[in-house]
């Protein structure tokens, strides 16, 4: 295990370093959300109804924003050599970058979120499952955009191409995430969602891993 | 073929290796073994797959045929015990520009599980003149530096086997002669170092190994 919180800690070093990128990252999510308002109107139910989706699509834009240097930094460096030289699991290490990408994205974004939503009209209990809907969603989206990330490392327009095979990927996790807030604001529980969501997160959690680290030694040879 | 004859058991031997890529044979039916204490150079023109044998060494490039073995047990068969002993030094760096040269070479240790320990790093950094510099982001580097940099990671790590493509890239005198220093006292360790290099390494007891013939 020291290998993988060393590499935890040193992609959060990185971060640390260069905050700009997660920066980039939330203001991108906070533009996109402050426009729905804006180009929709002042219709408060109208508002509110949509809020669970529209924040759910801003989070999963946002996050695959920085996905696309997840592996090809280490790849353009030569880093990702020494990851694929190391002494334990490949697996664990593509655990680690994604688990690093979740705590410096998906985890502010689901700090973020309910305080958007207020734009939105959400009552305080439905920025609430916003926030629990978002901490327990987007481990998956990292997992997700970490396979295409790595599925598309060395690619000419990598980025496009990234987008292109995460988002459909992500379609379960973006409509289970968005209808419990959405049938939170119609008065029903949102537990069977929110277990949805978890399970949807612990089965790419435990097959991810493998499938980007058969990408990675592909793109190593 | 490298001869071995009157020499001590080989910890590392190679038989009969072949790789192909993209279609194209690189190398076909190589065999080779380095006993402790050996250093090994790959010579030939450009393209002739010397950055391949190393890869194919490290495992990171499949072989078609043949077999990597370490005192007789093949590497494949526990690949994780195989990669803790290679110390690798690629056609780029591995360095990461936002950390300082010592974060570098501790983070470095420490992904490959191995403790960090601090004099271990000061001799590597003092033994490529990196002292002054260890505290310089590498992306502030100088290619040379930053060759120098990725080489003190290498001697601060624990590996027996050093896989080395080009090790003397954009290196000035003095640390070509510091590399020279560090892969002897390696040997004399009773390490073992295969280096692909078109510079002579002037080292007493390099075999050579041409490609591409």
């Amino acid at each position: 295990m020291s290998g993988f919180t060393a590499l935890v800690a040193r992609d959060l070093k990185l971060v640390w370093r260069r905050p700009g990128d997660v920066g980039l990252v939330l203001a991108f999510f906070i533009v996109a959300t402050v426009l729905f308002p804006l180009g929709i109107g002042p219709e408060s139910n109208l508002l509110a109804r949509i809020a669970g989706g529209v924040l759910w699509c801003a989070a999963l834009f946002a996050s695959l924003l920085s996905l696309d240097r997840l592996f090809a930094a280490d790849y353009e460096d030569g880093t990702l050599d020494l990851l694929l030289l190391a002494p334990w699991p490949l697996e664990l290490a593509a655990l680690a970058k994604c688990a690093a990408h979740w705590i410096v994205t998906g985890l502010p974004l689901a700090i973020l979120a309910p305080v958007m939503g207020g734009a939105f009209g959400l009552e305080l209990r439905s920025q609430g499952a916003l926030a629990l809907t978002l901490l327990v969603g987007t481990p998956a989206l990292s997992l997700i955009g970490g396979l295409a990330a790595a599925l598309t490392l060395g690619a000419r327009r990598g980025g496009a191409l990234l987008a292109l095979l995460a988002l459909p990927l992500c379609v379960p996790t973006l409509i289970f995430g968005a209808s419990a807030v959405e049938v939170l604001v119609t008065g029903e529980g949102f537990a069977t969602h929110l277990a949805i969501l978890a399970a949807l997160a612990l089965v790419s959690l435990a097959t991810l891993p493998w499938a980007i680290a058969a990408a990675l030694r592909q793109a190593g040879e | 073929m490298v001869d071995r004859r009157g020499m001590a058991p080989a910890f590392l031997d190679v038989s009969g290796l072949s790789c192909r890529r993209g279609g194209r044979r690189v190398f076909e039916g190589l065999s080779f073994g380095l006993g402790a204490g050996e250093l090994l150079t790959l010579t030939g023109p450009n393209g002739s797959g010397k950055t391949t044998l190393l890869r194919a060494l490290a495992l990171l490039v499949p072989s078609d045929a043949g077999a990597i073995q370490w005192r007789g047990a093949d590497v494949t068969a526990d690949r994780e015990a195989w990669r803790k002993r290679l110390g690798w030094l690629g056609h780029q760096e591995g360095l990461k520009a936002d950390l300082s040269v010592r974060e570098n070479i501790s983070i470095a240790c420490r992904l490959r599980g191995e403790s960090v320990h601090r004099n271990r790093i000061d001799e590597a950094l003092a033994a490529f003149d990196l002292v002054r510099l260890s505290h310089r982001p590498a992306r502030t580097l100088s290619a040379g530096q930053r060759r120098r940099a990725a080489l003190a990671r290498l001697v601060a790590g624990e590996a027996q086997v050093w896989l080395l493509d080009e090790p003397f890239n954009a290196l000035d005198a003095p640390s070509q002669a510091a590399l020279r220093d560090v892969m002897e006292t390696h040997i004399e360790d009773g390490g073992l170092a295969i280096a692909a290099t078109h510079v002579s390494l002037g080292l007493r007891g390099a075999r050579t190994l041409e490609l591409g013939k």
